[in-house]
C-alpha cells in the first residue's frame, strides 16, 4: 500500500468514489438548470425548492399511497415537472422579454414560497425515507465499503445526464429546441408551437430536479432546507461549465464532486469554499465559463 | 446589462430639480419627525440599511452592474469597526522559522475613527474584488463577485477575532469626539442620521458630475463610450470602489449601533436583501432605495411576531414586484407622475 | 406613498397601543424569542409557545389576580436579530421576561441586552456553557442543559463502559468546538482517549468522506459534537455505511426527541445521548406530555419545551413571593428566583445556583429497537439517572464573575 501525501491510497480511493457520488447530484441539478437556462433564458432559483418537493412527494407516497421508491422514481418527476409546468404558465411567461435579473428573483421568491410552506406544515427537522430493501447493504469493495444504493445512484444519474444530453444535442427535437432559443420566430414560422415547446422544457428541467430529489431521499436528510443549502453550490457548477452548456454542466458536477471529496480529506473546514475558488479563478480565466461560448 | 436600467426616468426633465428638492425636503422631515413615532433603533436600522442600498443602487442603477457580493463590504467594514472598537490591537500572522504573531498595539478607538476604519476596509476590499471582477459582465460579474465574498465569509468563519457564529459582541459605542455619548439613545440617533446624509449627498453628487455622467453612459452603451476614449473599466472600477466604501460605512455604523458584528452581515443572503430592498424601492432612483429599504426592514421587524409565516410574506412580496411593480415603489410613482426621484 | 403611510400607520398604532402595559402596573409580560421556521423550529418553536401558555394556566395566574400576556418572536438564528428584537420588546413592549432563545451566539447577544435593561432572561433552548461561565449575568438563569452537561452525561457513561477511544465530527463553528473540547475533556478526565477530528464545514449534507475518516481511525466511539440536520444526516449515513455494524458506535452529543423522530427507529437505534427531560419517563410527565400533544402538532415536549415550562411556572412563583413584583427590575426578580427551591411535574425539585445555572436530575438515553417501541413517540429508554449534584460543571470551576474566589 503506498501513500500519497501522508494518506494511505486506499483511503484516497474511497474519498474520491464518495465525491464522483456527490456529483452526480451536482450534475443531475445543474443539468437542470443548464437546460432551463439554454432554452429559457431564465436563472431557476426555485430549482433548490423543487429538488426538495421531490423527496417530500416521494415521502407522501410512500406514507399514504404505499408506493414504493421504484414507483416513486417514476411518478414523482412527472408530478414536480406538471407543478413546474404550472409556475411557467401562471408566472415565468411574463419575464422572457426582460433581464435575467428578474427571472431570478422571482424564482427566489418562489423558493422563500415553497420552502415556508413546507416549514409550516412538517417542521424543519426532517421526515425518514428508507433505503428500498432490493439496493439495502453494501458491497466490500476491497479499499472502502460501497452502499449498494449509493452505486446505483451514480450508475442512474449518469444514464439520466447522458441521454438528456442525446436529447438536446444530438436529436431532431433538440435540434428544434436549440433552433427556437436562437430565433423563435423564424422557428414559429415553420409551424412549430414555440412557446408550448418552452413550457415543456422548464417542466422537464423542474422534472429533473424532482427526480434528483426522489434519488436524494434515502441518503440525506429529507427536510425542506435540504434545497437551499445546496443551490448555492449547484449555481457555482453551472456557471464553471458554462451557463446553458449541457455538457458543461454534467462535466463540472462530477469533477466538483471529485475535488470537493479532495478538500475534505486535505482541508475538510474549506470543502464548502472550495467551490467558490474554482469558480472565482475559472471566470478569471474563462469568462464564459469552460464550456460556454462566449457572448 | 443595460436593460436592468430601462425603467429608470430618463434625466433631463423640466421638473427635476424641483421634484427632487421636495422628496429630499419630505424624506429629511420624516428623518426628524419619525422618531416621536416609530421605535429609534428600528429607525437607526432602517437608516443603516438606506444607505447600504443606496450604496448598491450607485452601480447597478447608474453603472448597470449587479453585485451579488455586495455583503462582503457590509460585513467585513462591520467587523472592522466592532473590533477597532472594542479592542483595537490588531495582530498579523508573519513567518519566521515558525508562525508568529506582530501586533500592532492600537488601543480601542473611539467610533468615528472605527467608522472610518471600516470604510476604509470596505473601500479596500472594493479595490481587490473590483479589480477582479469589473472585467466580466452580466450574470458573470454577479457570479464572481458572489464567488469572492463567499471566499471572505469563509475567512470569517475561521478567523478567530470574528468569534464565530457568536459574532464580535458587547462592542461599545464610546464616546463620538470624546464629546458626545453615544449610549445615549438620541445623541446615537442624530449620529447615524448625519452620517446617512452625508453618504446619500455624496452618492447624489456622485450620480450627476460629470463622473456620473458618464457611467451613465457606459450603463446604455458601453462600446459607445470607448469609442469616444473613456476609459470605462477606469470609471467602472472607481464606481465599484464608491459602492464598497458607502457600504462599508453603513456597516461600520450598524456595527456600533447594534455592538455587534455577526455572520449574519458577511453570508450572501444579506446580499439577496439589498437587492430586495432597492428593487422594491426602484433600481436607478435616487430615493428607491431608502423607501425600498424602510419598508423590507419594518416589514421583517413587524413580521417577527408571525414567526413562521415570514418567509412565505417575503416570497409572496418578491413575486408581486417582480410581475407587477417592475419599477419599485418610487420608480412607478415617478413614472406615473413624470417625475424625476 | 400608500404603502409607506399604511406602514407609518401601523407602526404608530403599534407603538401607542402598548404603551401603557407595565410590569409595575400588574401586567406581566412574557417574551418567547426562539425559531419559529427554521432548524430549531420543531424542538423550540411554536411548542415553547403553547408550554409557556401552559405555564401560566396550570399557575392559575388570573385567579390569584395576576394579569400576564405572552408574546412570541422569531430571532431567526441571527444574534443581530435576536438583540434588536430583544431591545424593542423591552423598550416598546414592556416585556418583563424572555424565555427560551435556543443557539447560543444569540442567547449570548439577548442575555447582555436583558443585563443593559435590567430584565429577565430564562434561558431553556441555547447549548453553550459560557452563559454560566464567563459569560454569567444576574439577569439570566440558564435552565435546561448546557455542553458541560451533556458532554459529562455522555462522555462518562460511555467511557465507563468501554468506549475509551474517540474520533470527534465536529460542526465548525464556535458551538460545535465547545461541544468537542467539554467533551474531550471528560473522556480524557476518565481515562479514554481522543484519536482525531474532523472539522465539518456547517450546515452539511454529506458527511460520509467524514464518517470514512472516522471508521479508518479505527476508535471505537464516534462523537458527533454537532446538533439539528448535520447530526440526523451524520447518523443517517452512517446507519447506510454499516459503521454501526462494523463495530463502531456512534454518540450524539446534542439530540433530541425530535431528531430521532426524522431518523426513525430502524436508522436511529442504540444511539446513545443525555436529556434533561423524557415524556415518558414517570406519571407526572406522561399527563404533562397528554396534555402538550393535542395543542402542538400531536407532537410530545422536547427538554426544551419542557424546560419553557418549568422555568416560567418558577418565575411566577418567585413574583408571587415578591408580591411587589420588584417594579420591573429584573435582578430582584432573579435572585428571589435562586433564593426559593424550584419544584415543578417534570423536572421534580432543584435550585438555582448562584451563577444563573438550574440544578436537577439529567438522564442518559438510549434510542429503542424497532419491536421495542409500542408506538409513536415511544422511542427511548432511560438508562441511567445521573444526579443533580453530578449533572452540572461544578460551581468553582466556571469562572463566573458573579461567583467570589
Amino acid at each position: 500500500m503506498f501513500e500519497i501525501f501522508g494518506i494511505p491510497s486506499q483511503a484516497l480511493f474511497g474519498q474520491l468514489l464518495l465525491g464522483l457520488i456527490n456529483g452526480s447530484f451536482y450534475a443531475l441539478l445543474s443539468l437542470g438548470l443548464a437546460v432551463i437556462f439554454g432554452m429559457l433564458n431564465i436563472i431557476n432559483f426555485a430549482h433548490g425548492a423543487q429538488y426538495m418537493l421531490g423527496a417530500f412527494m416521494a415521502f407522501f407516497l410512500l406514507q399514504y399511497l404505499g408506493w414504493n421508491y421504484w414507483v416513486a422514481l417514476l411518478v414523482v418527476p412527472i408530478l414536480v415537472g406538471i407543478v413546474g409546468i404550472v409556475t411557467e404558465r401562471l408566472f415565468l411567461q411574463w419575464l422572457y422579454k426582460l433581464d435575467h435579473l428578474y427571472g431570478l428573483l422571482l424564482t427566489f421568491g418562489l423558493a422563500l414560497v415553497i420552502e415556508g410552506v413546507f416549514r409550516n406544515y412538517f417542521g424543519s427537522s426532517g421526515l425518514p425515507y428508507r433505503v428500498p430493501d432490493q439496493l439495502a447493504g453494501g458491497r466490500n469493495l476491497g479499499f472502502m465499503y460501497l452502499p449498494n444504493y449509493r452505486g446505483w445512484v451514480i450508475a442512474f444519474s449518469l444514464v439520466v445526464c447522458l441521454a438528456t444530453w442525446f436529447l438536446i444535442e444530438r436529436t431532431r427535437l433538440g435540434a428544434y429546441l436549440r433552433a427556437a432559443t436562437e430565433n423563435p420566430t423564424l422557428v414559429r414560422a415553420f409551424g412549430i408551437n414555440v412557446p408550448r415547446m418552452i413550457t415543456l422544457t422548464y417542466g422537464f428541467g423542474v422534472g429533473l430536479a424532482g427526480l434528483a430529489g426522489v434519488m436524494a431521499a434515502p441518503i440525506y436528510n429529507v427536510s425542506p432546507q435540504m434545497g437551499s443549502n445546496l443551490i448555492i453550490i449547484v449555481f457555482a457548477v453551472v456557471v464553471i461549465g458554462g451557463m446553458g452548456s449541457i455538457m458543461g454542466a454534467i462535466v463540472t458536477g462530477f469533477a466538483l464532486g471529485l475535488i470537493e471529496g479532495l478538500t475534505k480529506v486535505f482541508f475538510p473546514e474549506a470543502s464548502n469554499t472550495a467551490i467558490f475558488v474554482i469558480m472565482a479563478i475559472v471566470l478569471i480565466i474563462r469568462p464564459a465559463g469552460l464550456f460556454g461560448r462566449t457572448a | 446589462m443595460a436593460p436592468i436600467a430601462e425603467h429608470a426616468v430618463s434625466t433631463a426633465q423640466p421638473k427635476a430639480l424641483s421634484s427632487e428638492a421636495i422628496a429630499f425636503l419630505l424624506m429629511l422631515a420624516f428623518i426628524v419627525l419619525a422618531p416621536a413615532v416609530i421605535y429609534p433603533v428600528s429607525l437607526m436600522k432602517v437608516l443603516c440599511f438606506a444607505l447600504f442600498a443606496c450604496a448598491f443602487n450607485l452601480l447597478i442603477g447608474y453603472v448597470g452592474l449587479l453585485s451579488f457580493g455586495h455583503a462582503l463590504f457590509f460585513g467585513w467594514a462591520a467587523y472592522a469597526t466592532a473590533h477597532l472598537a472594542k479592542v483595537g490591537a490588531i495582530s498579523v500572522p508573519y513567518w519566521a522559522s515558525g508562525w508568529h504573531w506582530f501586533v500592532i498595539p492600537i488601543p480601542p478607538l473611539p467610533p468615528e475613527l472605527a467608522i472610518l476604519g471600516g470604510t476604509l476596509t470596505g473601500a479596500l476590499l472594493g479595490v481587490i474584488a473590483g479589480a477582479i471582477a469589473i472585467r466580466r459582465q452580466g450574470i458573470y460579474f454577479a457570479m464572481i463577485t458572489l464567488a469572492l465574498a463567499q471566499m471572505m465569509f469563509f475567512f470569517a468563519v475561521q478567523a478567530p477575532f470574528t468569534h464565530g457564529e457568536d459574532g464580535i459582541q458587547a462592542v461599545p459605542r464610546g464616546w463620538l469626539f470624546g464629546v458626545f455619548n453615544l449610549s445615549n439613545q438620541t445623541t446615537m440617533y442624530v449620529t447615524v442620521a448625519i452620517v446617512f446624509l452625508l453618504g446619500f449627498g455624496l452618492i447624489y453628487r456622485i450620480i450627476n458630475s460629470p463622473f456620473g455622467e458618464v457611467l451613465k453612459a457606459i450603463r446604455e452603451n458601453e462600446p459607445r463610450a470607448i469609442s469616444l476614449g473613456y476609459k470605462t473599466e477606469r470609471y467602472k472600477l472607481m464606481a465599484f470602489v464608491l459602492s464598497a466604501a458607502l457600504a462599508g460605512t453603513a456597516g461600520a455604523t450598524k456595527a456600533i449601533v447594534f455592538q455587534l458584528a455577526s455572520l449574519t452581515d458577511v453570508d450572501w443572503p444579506m446580499s439577496g436583501e439589498v437587492v430586495l430592498m432597492t428593487l422594491v424601492g426602484g433600481l436607478g432612483t435616487i430615493f428607491g432605495p431608502v423607501v425600498g429599504s424602510f419598508i423590507v426592514v419594518t416589514m421583517q421587524d413587524n413580521l417577527a411576531q408571525y414567526g413562521q409565516w415570514v418567509l412565505v410574506i417575503q416570497g409572496v412580496i418578491f413575486v408581486l414586484c417582480v410581475l407587477l411593480f417592475r419599477r419599485g415603489v418610487v420608480g412607478e410613482i415617478a413614472n406615473y407622475f413624470k417625475l424625476k426621484l | 406613498m400608500k404603502r409607506i403611510i399604511g406602514l407609518a400607520a401601523l407602526a404608530l398604532a403599534l407603538a401607542c397601543g402598548t404603551a401603557q402595559a407595565q410590569y409595575s402596573d400588574g401586567v406581566i409580560k412574557i417574551g418567547v424569542m426562539n425559531d419559529m421556521s427554521g432548524l430549531y423550529a420543531d424542538l423550540s418553536g411554536p411548542g415553547g409557545v403553547e408550554a409557556a401558555k401552559m405555564a401560566v394556566e396550570d399557575f392559575g395566574a388570573e385567579k390569584k389576580g395576576m394579569k400576564v400576556e405572552i408574546i412570541s418572536g422569531d430571532h431567526q438564528n441571527k444574534p443581530d436579530v435576536g438583540s434588536n428584537l430583544a431591545r424593542s420588546w423591552i423598550d416598546t413592549q414592556h416585556v418583563d421576561v424572555i424565555v427560551d432563545v435556543p443557539t447560543s451566539s444569540v442567547a449570548l447577544a439577548v442575555s447582555q441586552v436583558v443585563r443593559e435593561k435590567n430584565k429577565v432572561l430564562l434561558a431553556s433552548g441555547p447549548a453553550t456553557s459560557d452563559l454560566t461561565g464567563p459569560q454569567c449575568s444576574p439577569n439570566t438563569i440558564h435552565w435546561t442543559y448546557d455542553t458541560w452537561a451533556l458532554a459529562n452525561g455522555t462522555g462518562k457513561a460511555i467511557v465507563k463502559t468501554g468506549g475509551d477511544t474517540w474520533f470527534f465530527l465536529t460542526a465548525d463553528y464556535a458551538f460545535g468546538h465547545a461541544l468537542e473540547r467539554d467533551t474531550a475533556a471528560v473522556v480524557e478526565k476518565n481515562g479514554g482517549k481522543v484519536v482525531g477530528k474532523v472539522r465539518t464545514p456547517f450546515p452539511g449534507t454529506d458527511f460520509s468522506s467524514f464518517l470514512l475518516q472516522a471508521q479508518s481511525s479505527k476508535a471505537k466511539i464516534i462523537g458527533l459534537a454537532n446538533a439539528g440536520g448535520d447530526t440526523i444526516n451524520s447518523i443517517k449515513q452512517a446507519a447506510e455505511f454499516g459503521i454501526v455494524k462494523g463495530g463502531q458506535n456512534l454518540a450524539g452529543l446534542l439530540v433530541f426527541i425530535t431528531d430521532v423522530h426524522s431518523l426513525g427507529l430502524q436508522t436511529a437505534q442504540g444511539l446513545i445521548f443525555t436529556s434533561a427531560f423524557y415524556w415518558d419517563r414517570d406519571e407526572a410527565s406522561r399527563a404533562f406530555a397528554k396534555r402538550f400533544a393535542p395543542r402542538y402538532k400531536g407532537n410530545m415536549p422536547t427538554m426544551v419545551q419542557a424546560g419553557i415550562y418549568s422555568s416560567v411556572l418558577h418565575y411566577l412563583k418567585a413574583v408571587e413571593a415578591l408580591k411587589s413584583d420588584g417594579n420591573g427590575d429584573g435582578k430582584v426578580v432573579v435572585a428571589k428566583m435562586k433564593e426559593l427551591p424550584t419544584d415543578d411535574p417534570l423536572f421534580g425539585k432543584g435550585t438555582v445556583r448562584a451563577d444563573g445555572r438550574k440544578l436537577h436530575d439529567m438522564y442518559l438515553l438510549e434510542v429503542k429497537k424497532p419491536e421495542e417501541s409500542k408506538g409513536p413517540w415511544d422511542y427511548l429508554k432511560v438508562r441511567a439517572t445521573i444526579p443533580a449534584a453530578e449533572a452540572f460543571r461544578p460551581l468553582n470551576e466556571g469562572k463566573c464573575p458573579l461567583v467570589g474566589g
